[in-house]
């Protein structure tokens, strides 16, 4: 094929994912633009395939079957609440295909078809790939909550090592571009980010991984953008940017949810022993302990309700139940609408997709922003199982999670948690709303607090 | 490809993500970001090129392992995305 028709395909296709993506802004709108997106690809390789010379088709086919077959799979038996880790570990193969690619291009490639930019971009995606391949796979870990990586670990002096290990890869990135013909500088250099991937991902907490997700996902995209430089090809060159934004507002989104820095969330860790009272100060004698029988009676007159979902939630497996409360309360006549923070979970939209999973419609799914304001109207707030998005000390300046936007249940006419215990959230604060007069704890697992809730009110 | 031209490609097709990307509402960022993570699987037309340059042992190899996991992202990226958004259509 005349290489003019090659780059037009690759224009079309471009268009497609831009289109595919403007879809994504609308529910209505998403499946159709997921599918121009995954028509863009379908173009961008068909047009690919046959420009392979020699042996290399039989590699490619091999590859694309073996590929394919792993891809349905994974998509088809990965539960919904395990979604985080499967973008993540997905992250993680895009970082890895863009370091093979720069490899064989560099291995294989004649010196006349490699200059000094192709080794550049070489040496880009070794890096940006290498990060984002072990980064992904110990974010995956992370949210596996497998043991040894659960909880945040950083050698001592674990700045100076990932700054010197930096330096390294510039030492060696500067190596590969002086002398292409010997590839282990190249091997050297991805196994070095690889390294970098594990030691900025290991110090940082579960509770901050949407942002590390949306950090990764961005990366993953820009490597295939280095890899596009590789090739110069500009199909790579703009759907990775397109990926490599995504990512970054995204992990913007985050950031702000937190109030806190993309710095703070990766190098920083929240200090919970600055000022503040501890845990028995706050609670001791104001804890009012509820059940379900007496949260069924609040639950009876009540017009609006607001459910304020948290990553318990998921962990609970409660939202088949929740899906159960939310129709006999709607059948009954009261409105029923869960406030999302925007940070609620382990990704970003995790609680969305979880909620859409058992048929919540969308448009009770609110945002922070828009429910805020009208807090005051509703008559009964359940958290279920989030913490820090509703502590109220956010908004006092000597907090060590000051300044972080909250859903202001505490506004509500009343409060009910739903929590196993009294034990602090990620910031490992204590939570003055479970202390409020206006607030009842429900101890107990989220599934089986539902699910009693919702006998209750059966039997009213 | 001259390389300013190139990178004149990268930076408006940056601008554009950002002006649609922050268009999208929160509650369809999981989709968004698995949907995207199938687009960085784009990273397979490049290892499909690369293939017309192996020739020894190892670099088959590499090659037949970079088809193999940018086609993972791709496949599985967009069945879960389509998964997902499935789910929320259902109420229209």
């Amino acid at each position: 094929m005349n290489p003019i028709w090659i780059n037009i395909a690759y224009l079309v296709a471009s268009v497609l994912f831009i289109r595919g993506i403007k879809g994504l802004t609308h529910p209505r709108t998403a499946v159709r633009g997921n599918m121009e997106s995954a028509i863009a690809m379908l173009l961008a390789v068909s047009v690919t395939v046959p420009q392979i010379v020699g042996n290399g088709l039989e590699i490619v086919i091999a590859g694309l079957v073996a590929g394919g077959l792993v891809g349905l799979f994974l998509s088809r038996w990965v539960e919904m609440t395990e979604m985080p880790q499967l973008v993540a570990v997905f992250n993680g193969f895009g970082g890895a295909a863009s370091v093979l690619v720069g490899g064989v291009t560099l291995m294989g490639g004649s010196s006349s078809l490699v200059g000094v930019q192709e080794l550049i971009a070489i040496s880009a995606s070794a890096v940006i790939g290498g990060i984002t391949l072990l980064g992904s796979l110990v974010a995956f870990a992370k949210l596996q909550e497998i043991k040894g990586f659960k909880n945040p670990f950083a050698l001592p002096g674990q700045r100076a090592i990932n700054a010197l290990m930096f330096i390294g890869a510039i030492v060696l990135a500067i190596k590969v571009v002086q002398n292409p013909a010997d590839p282990m500088a190249f091997w050297a250099l991805a196994g070095l980010a690889s390294i970098l991937g594990i030691t900025l991902v290991m110090p940082i907490g579960g509770a901050d991984m949407p942002v590390v997700v949306a950090l990764l996902n961005s990366y993953s995209g820009l490597a295939a953008a280095a890899t596009g430089f590789v090739l110069n090809n500009t199909v790579l060159i703009i759907s990775g940017s397109l990926v490599g934004a995504s990512g970054l507002i995204l992990t913007n989104i985050m950031c702000k949810a937190m109030n806190r820095s993309l710095v703070n969330v990766l190098f920083g860790k929240i200090d919970a022993s600055a000022a503040g009272a501890t845990a028995d100060e706050v609670y001791e004698g104001k804890i009012k302990s509820t059940s379900a029988a007496e949260v069924a009676m609040l639950l009876e007159d009540a017009e609006r309700v607001c459910i304020v979902p948290g990553y318990g939630m998921a962990v609970a497996q409660a939202q088949h139940a929740v899906r159960d409360f939310f129709n006999l309360m709607e059948d009954r006549g009261a409105t029923v609408e869960f406030a999302i923070h925007p940070v609620a979970g382990r990704m970003p939209g995790h609680m969305n997709v979880l909620l859409a999973e058992v048929d919540i419609p969308y448009d009770r799914l609110v945002e922070m922003d828009h429910i805020n304001p009208s807090l005051e109207t509703v008559d009964v707030a359940i958290v279920l199982g989030a913490n820090d998005v509703v502590n109220p000390d956010a908004r006092k300046q000597d907090s060590p999670i000051a300044g972080m936007p909250i859903i202001d249940v505490d506004k509500c006419r009343t409060v009910v948690v739903i929590k196993r215990s009294l034990s602090p959230g990620f910031a490992g604060i204590p939570n003055p709303l479970f202390a409020l007069d206006n607030s009842l704890m429900f101890f107990g697992d989220g599934k089986k607090a539902i699910q009693d809730l919702v006998t209750e009110i059966k039997d009213l | 490809m001259e390389l300013v031209l190139l990178l004149t490609i990268f930076v408006l097709a940056i601008f554009v993500g950002v002006e649609i990307i922050t268009k999208v509402p929160p509650t369809l960022h999981t989709p968004l970001m698995s949907g995207s993570n199938a687009i960085s699987g784009i990273t397979l037309v490049g290892a499909i090129v690369s293939a017309g340059l192996v020739s020894t042992t190892v670099t088959k190899v590499l090659c037949f392992l970079a088809v193999a996991l940018a086609m993972i992202n791709v496949v599985g990226g967009y069945l879960v995305t389509h998964r997902m958004l499935s789910m929320f259509r259902k109420k229209d």
